[in-house]
């Protein structure tokens, strides 16, 4: 697969310092499984985290800090204590389906066993749970083949990862690995190419907006 | 520092260790406290992530990035692990990965530290503006609307002042090599 289409720098920015939210950094985070490039950027950022964490005036620990920290060590199992290369390698790795770890975690079945429910002609979702539902919604879309979405923006504050299948707008075509992360003011209207159908993961910050975008779809589209 | 930890992977060397927790240590309880942390729990923070360093120290490869980036990133894992999961913040122990699994080119991991001080004078260049908005990102742990709100901005212009200082950032370390 070539992957065209990237987050955002300062998406990536966002994810490397811990601020992104849940919803968007599985996103993210699925995305960077599947992309050499954008993981050679996050390592960037993230060692400019470490330029920044390197300068911080340092706070006083307690007294005896590194004496409590021996302490805690001595009274925790020795198995706790070493972690085997090659069990941290197989939690790192999806699952055999090939989803990517969040995503896998998060899912927990292959996604040829997703129940999908229903929510408007030719489009099915699964809700993925996340820590605070109210800070965001993630889900699984299945679009049918050929199936057009109403003209919608994304409020920069969604951003989706194609999975499988393919579909063009007028940033061009979006197949398995591209992500589409739309700045604020910014429409588009994607067409689901016919060869199959498309699965995508998409995250927003907003539940009730992307609600309100959710139940646009289930308005009779003109020309369908 | 890679040494350090390479090191404690090796022998479990105390006395390698007590150097790099002298070193981290303070500054991850900085960092937390910077980000909302009582003085308390940020200390928790830094021994939790410091006893990562010493169960991980095994996993650590220098081929794939400095130790400091590691670090960094073992710390922000068990701050976002710590916000997801409970509304205070409070003790849980991070098994996040911390790392994938690309190997560095030999010369490029030779180049950490050249990495670490370009990047150090980058930031120290950036125009006040771009400066502000990446410490309120990495430092206060702000996100980008937060960082708007903060500011009394809108989001488009946090996000272009990341993207230029972004840039100004890939500059340089495209120089460098």
């Amino acid at each position: 697969m070539i992957i065209q289409h990237h987050p955002d720098e300062a998406t990536l920015m966002s994810y490397a310092a811990g601020t992104l939210s849940e919803a968007l950094s599985v996103v993210v985070a699925s995305h960077l499984e599947l992309c050499p490039h954008c993981r050679a950027r996050a390592r960037e950022l993230e060692a400019l985290g470490a330029v920044l964490l390197d300068d911080v005036a340092p706070e006083d620990m307690s007294d005896a800090s590194l004496a409590v920290f021996w302490q805690k060590l001595d009274a925790l199992d020795d198995k706790v204590l070493r972690i085997h290369p090659e069990r941290a390698a197989k939690e790192m790795t999806g699952t055999a389906s090939g989803l990517s770890g969040p995503l896998a975690k998060l899912l927990g079945r292959p996604l040829a066993e997703v129940r999908w429910k229903r929510l408007a002609p030719g489009i099915r979702y699964h809700r993925l749970p996340l820590s605070d539902p109210s800070r965001g919604d993630l889900r699984l879309l299945k679009i049918a083949p050929g199936r057009t979405l109403p003209e919608h923006g994304h409020g920069g504050s969604e951003i989706t990862l194609i999975l499988s299948g393919s579909y063009h707008d007028r940033f061009g075509r979006f197949g398995p690995g591209d992500v589409a992360d739309l700045d604020a003011e910014v429409e588009h209207q994607p067409i689901v190419d016919p060869e199959q159908e498309c699965i995508c993961l998409v995250a927003s910050e907003h539940p009730a907006r992307f609600k309100g975008l959710l139940s646009r779809l289930l308005q009779p589209l003109v020309g369908m | 520092m890679s040494e350090l930890v390479q090191q404690v992977a090796e022998r479990k060397d105390k006395r390698a260790f007590r150097e790099l927790f002298m070193h981290y240590a303070p500054r991850i309880k900085a960092l937390m406290m910077r980000q909302g942390a009582d003085p308390e729990t940020a200390e928790e923070i830094a021994q939790e992530a410091m006893l990562t360093v010493w169960r991980k120290a095994n996993l650590f490869v220098p081929a794939k990035g400095s130790a400091s980036t590691w670090i960094f990133t073992i710390a922000r894992n068990l701050r976002i692990d710590r916000i997801r999961r409970e509304i205070a913040w409070q003790a849980t122990v991070s098994e996040a990965p911390e790392e994938f699994d690309d190997e560095l080119p030999p010369d490029e991991a030779v180049a950490q530290a050249q990495q670490h001080t370009q990047l150090r004078g980058v930031i120290a260049q950036l125009p006040r503006d771009q400066n502000e908005v990446v410490k309120l990102s990495y430092l206060n742990g702000l996100s980008h609307s937060e960082i708007a709100e903060r500011l009394g901005i809108p989001l488009g212009t946090v996000k272009s002042r990341i993207r230029l200082a972004y840039q100004k950032i890939r500059e340089s370390l495209e120089e460098g090599i």
